[in-house]
Parts: C-alpha cells; sequence; structure tokens
C-alpha cells in the first residue's frame, strides 16, 4: 500500500481515473480539448466539471469527436498553449493520423490514456493494443502499473514532453487501473504547479513578430531530415526521463525510471512486462522467493523511447526470461515488447533464452497462478530440460 | 548550368517542420517558364494591371517621384510564364508580349 513519503502530501482514496483529472487540475493547462469514451470519460468529465466549477482556468473544448480533440489540442499546442487530452482505445484509433501530425510538428502534448481493448468484436476492457499500435508514432510513452504512478507520471509528463518537445501520453489499463479505487498519496497544488513551471514556447504562431510557416509540404528533399529528427529527438528523450524522474524523487521522494526492477540482482528467471499485471507478477515472486526461486521482474515505464541496452544489461545474467504482453501484433510472429527487449538483447550480443506470451487480451483475468506457471516453465528452460516455444504463447485462451 | 541549391541539414533545420518567413525568395521558380514575358518599356502607361494579377511577385515596381509607382521590368527569377500579365495588358497598350523562352 501506498505510503505518505512527501511531508505536505496527502493520502487520499482516488480511482486511476480521479487521479488523472486531480494531476490535470493540478498541472492547470490552457487548453483541453476532449470527447468522452469508456474507460477514460471519468477523466475528461472530471475535469470539466473542475472547469465549470471555476477551479482551474482552463479553456476547455467540447468537441464532436476524438479526430477533432486531436486537431483541437494541436491547433492550441502550436498557437502557444500548454494542451492537454484524454481518451482510450476506438477514441484513440480516431485520433491516429493527428498523432502522428503532433509528433512531426514536436508539440507537447500531454495525453492521459486508458488502455483498452479495439473492435471488433467490440470490447470495453482493459489491454494494451490501442496505444502498442502507435508505438511508432513519435510520442512518447509511459505506462503505470497503479494510481499513485499514474498520478506521478502525468505530473513528469508535462515536463518531459516540453523539454523533448515531443508529444506524451500516459496510460492505466482500463477498469483495473481506472476505476479501482486506491490509496494515493497526493500533492499540494501549489508544489504541483512550481514543479510543472511555467510553459514558454520556443515559437508560437500567435507570436505575430516571428512569423514562420508550420506544417508545410517536404518532399524528397527536406522531409527525411525533418523525420530524422524526431527519431533523433526520441533518442534524446532518454536523457530527459531520467532528468526529470531524479528532479521529482529530489521534490516529492518518489523513484522513477525507464523501469522497475523487482528483485532482479540474483534473479535466474524473470518476467519483463507493462502495466497492472507487474503488481500480481510481484505477489508471485514474493512466494517464489520464500520457496527458494530466484525470480525477479522488470516492469517497463517507458516504453517509448525503449530502453533498450539498459535492459539488455540488467537481462543479462538471467537464465531464461519471458515477455507478458498485453496486446498481439498479429504479425505472425511475436508481440511487440518481446520484439524490443529481444532485439536489444541481440542487439548486445546476447542470447537469453527466452518466451513471449500473450495475455489478458480484452480484460481476460490473469492469475497469479497462470504467472506462477510462467515462471515454472522458464525454471525448466533454464535447467535445459525443455526448450523455448519458437512461437508466441497465449495465457488463459480457450484454443482447443 | 544550374547552380545546385544548398540544402540545410537535419542539425541546421529547425525541428518540427518549422520554415522560417520569406523562404520563397531563396527558391527560384523562373526556370519552370517555357514562354517569357517581354516588357516593352516604351509602350507601357505603368496602369499596374500586370502588377495587380501576377499571381506571383514577379512585376518589378519602383517609386517615382512624377508618377507613384511606376513598372520597371519582370522578375525572371520568380516568373513561370503563365503570360496573365500580358492577357491583362490593356488591348491598346500591349506592353506586354509572350515569346517562346529560350533554354
Amino acid at each position: 500500500m501506498v505510503k505518505a513519503i512527501y511531508p505536505k502530501g496527502k493520502i487520499v482514496a482516488k480511482t486511476g481515473n480521479e487521479v488523472m483529472a486531480e494531476a490535470m487540475r493540478q498541472i492547470s493547462p490552457d487548453v483541453v480539448a476532449a470527447y468522452p469514451i469508456t474507460p477514460a470519460t471519468e477523466i475528461v468529465q472530471i475535469f470539466s466539471q473542475f472547469v465549470a466549477d471555476g477551479r482551474v482556468p482552463t479553456e476547455y473544448v467540447a468537441v464532436e469527436s476524438e479526430h477533432s480533440a486531436m486537431s483541437a489540442t494541436i491547433a492550441a499546442s502550436v498557437a502557444g498553449a500548454r494542451a492537454m487530452t484524454g481518451t482510450s482505445s476506438q477514441g484513440f484509433a480516431l485520433m491516429w493520423e493527428m498523432l502522428y501530425i503532433a509528433a512531426g510538428l514536436r508539440l507537447p502534448i500531454v495525453m492521459a490514456e486508458v488502455n483498452r481493448a479495439l473492435s471488433a468484436p467490440i470490447n470495453i476492457h482493459g489491454d494494451q493494443s490501442d496505444t502498442m499500435g502507435a508505438r511508432d508514432a513519435g510520442w512518447i510513452q509511459i505506462y503505470s502499473e497503479n494510481s499513485q504512478e499514474a498520478y506521478d507520471n502525468m505530473i513528469q509528463s508535462v515536463k518531459i514532453a516540453e523539454k523533448a518537445k515531443l508529444p506524451t501520453m500516459v496510460t492505466t489499463d482500463g477498469f483495473i487501473i481506472s476505476h479501482c479505487m486506491e490509496v494515493v498519496e497526493v500533492y499540494p497544488d501549489e508544489d504541483v504547479k512550481a514543479f510543472v513551471g511555467e510553459y514558454k514556447p520556443e515559437r508560437a504562431l500567435l507570436d505575430y513578430k516571428k512569423p514562420f510557416t508550420l506544417g508545410a509540404i517536404e518532399l524528397q528533399d527536406y522531409y527525411f531530415e525533418h523525420r530524422w529528427q524526431l527519431a533523433e529527438g526520441m533518442r534524446n528523450a532518454k536523457k530527459i526521463v531520467l532528468d526529470v524522474a531524479q528532479e521529482f524523487k529530489n521534490k516529492f521522494g518518489r523513484e522513477y525510471g525507464f523501469y522497475e526492477k523487482y528483485k532482479m540482482d540474483d534473479a535466474e528467471v524473470a518476467i519483463v512486462t507493462i502495466g497492472s499485471a507487474a503488481g500480481t507478477t510481484k505477489f508471485v515472486i514474493d512466494e517464489l522467493r520464500e520457496k527458494g526461486i530466484k525470480a525477479g521482474l522488470i516492469k517497463i515505464r517507458v516504453y517509448r523511447p525503449f530502453p533498450a541496452d539498459e535492459i539488455a544489461k540488467d537481462l543479462s545474467k538471467v537464465k531464461a526470461f519471458a515477455v507478458l504482453d498485453r496486446s498481439d501484433s498479429c504479425s505472425g510472429t511475436f508481440a511487440p515488447v518481446y520484439l524490443d527487449v529481444v532485439s536489444a538483447l541481440f542487439a548486445n550480443g546476447l542470447n537469453i533464452k527466452s518466451e513471449n506470451y500473450v495475455y489478458g487480451l480484452g480484460g481476460r483475468e490473469i492469475s497469479t497462478e497462470h504467472i506462477a506457471e510462467v515462471y515454472s516453465k522458464l525454471g525448466k528452460i533454464a535447467k535445459g530440460e525443455i526448450a523455448p516455444s519458437k512461437t508466441v504463447e497465449y495465457i488463459n485462451v480457450r484454443i482447443k | 548550368m544550374k547552380k545546385e541549391e544548398k540544402k540545410l541539414t537535419a542539425a541546421e533545420l529547425p525541428a518540427g517542420g518549422i520554415l522560417e518567413g520569406g523562404t520563397a525568395q531563396d527558391f527560384k521558380t523562373g526556370s519552370w517558364r517555357s514562354m517569357r514575358p517581354v516588357w516593352n518599356k516604351d509602350k507601357c502607361i505603368h496602369c499596374l494591371s500586370c502588377w495587380i494579377y501576377c499571381p506571383d511577385s514577379a512585376i518589378k515596381i519602383a517609386p517615382d517621384p512624377k508618377k507613384t509607382t511606376v513598372v520597371t521590368g519582370i522578375d525572371y527569377d520568380f516568373c513561370k510564364g503563365c503570360g496573365i500579365c500580358s492577357k491583362e495588358c490593356p488591348v491598346k497598350v500591349q506592353a506586354i508580349t509572350m515569346e517562346v523562352e529560350k533554354k
């Protein structure tokens, strides 16, 4: 359970959505444009109430679709405003073309995103298919295990986005975190405001004294240079993410990095995953450790930019590991997080036995038994009793 | 021979596809032309119709002590040879005629 760390902090009971809306109120952006969608509806609903009650001076733009929400957010950001939005799943998918434009124009937009399955079949529950599909869109992606992380990530994301000049999304797992009431430590408004600071854009379209063209056509001669800049911006964002995390720790006391290592120092078998399943995994690890099994976890927080070399280093000593993906790539091979992890290992000259599991699609339960089973198989693979699967495996799905 | 245009590197370009104002001045578009307008200084009555109608800014003008503004020539760096100036030049005057561009 979350304990108070910050001397002026306050322990409250809040859902993931409530705490993300609270963070947005404290950040107090100039413009929020959003359209409601389950399970992220509450974020903008609560925030719009803050606006209506005069508790935040933000210009709230109620639009008619998520495509417009993202467009209005981009326009506000281009004009020089600190702009935010929130969405989930199909709404996120409807923003698609605008996501790439926000990144290409290097706009520091922050989005509160709740991970939910994509249609069809229609499903409102949590999996990470939506944002995983946008992993190459040029957005920084920060995933949260619980409400505390969602709150802290939102506060940090504003600074990260503005320093990196990259749009940033902070996500929670749909319903599991978005609707689950948890104990969260919140910080005083003035301290959050002081931490995020005032937004001073270098260039803004409303600054008529320094006119410029934005979004011009660039063909064979210039497009590539700007896309290289974007990719380089993402590479440079790694240091910014760590710097902001350090600043956050100095101010509020909580420690964040690219990922959290749980009992990895002497781990022989490890799971790599993202989001709320990490909590379940930690519980299983504690049980296995009592039995003398050296199990560990890497919980990825920052998926874009991907901390490849760091993960490779931290996995280098394990005998076998599994990556648990809460989305499937439908590529005929493996799921996204596994592909990133194994390419990181390969680039670092490491060949470690590994497996890839897809779990929890459409909110399907993942229990402690499922995770214990993965560790049990990893143990056998580590001992050389069985060979790792050459294809993606699935947890808790009725295949035959 | 056409001079090679100096292209900016990723390090030189402002981030995010920003282009500074007025960059069109550095992009000489006159080479697109297949027809060339020829301006006859003696026939011109400086009505400025050609200047008004030019879709680019290829009609050169200057202040003049006697009249407010006079035409001084055609900017072949940017004229694409559309012929609108020649068409709009008053029928009685015909100070601008179109000729085939010699490459």
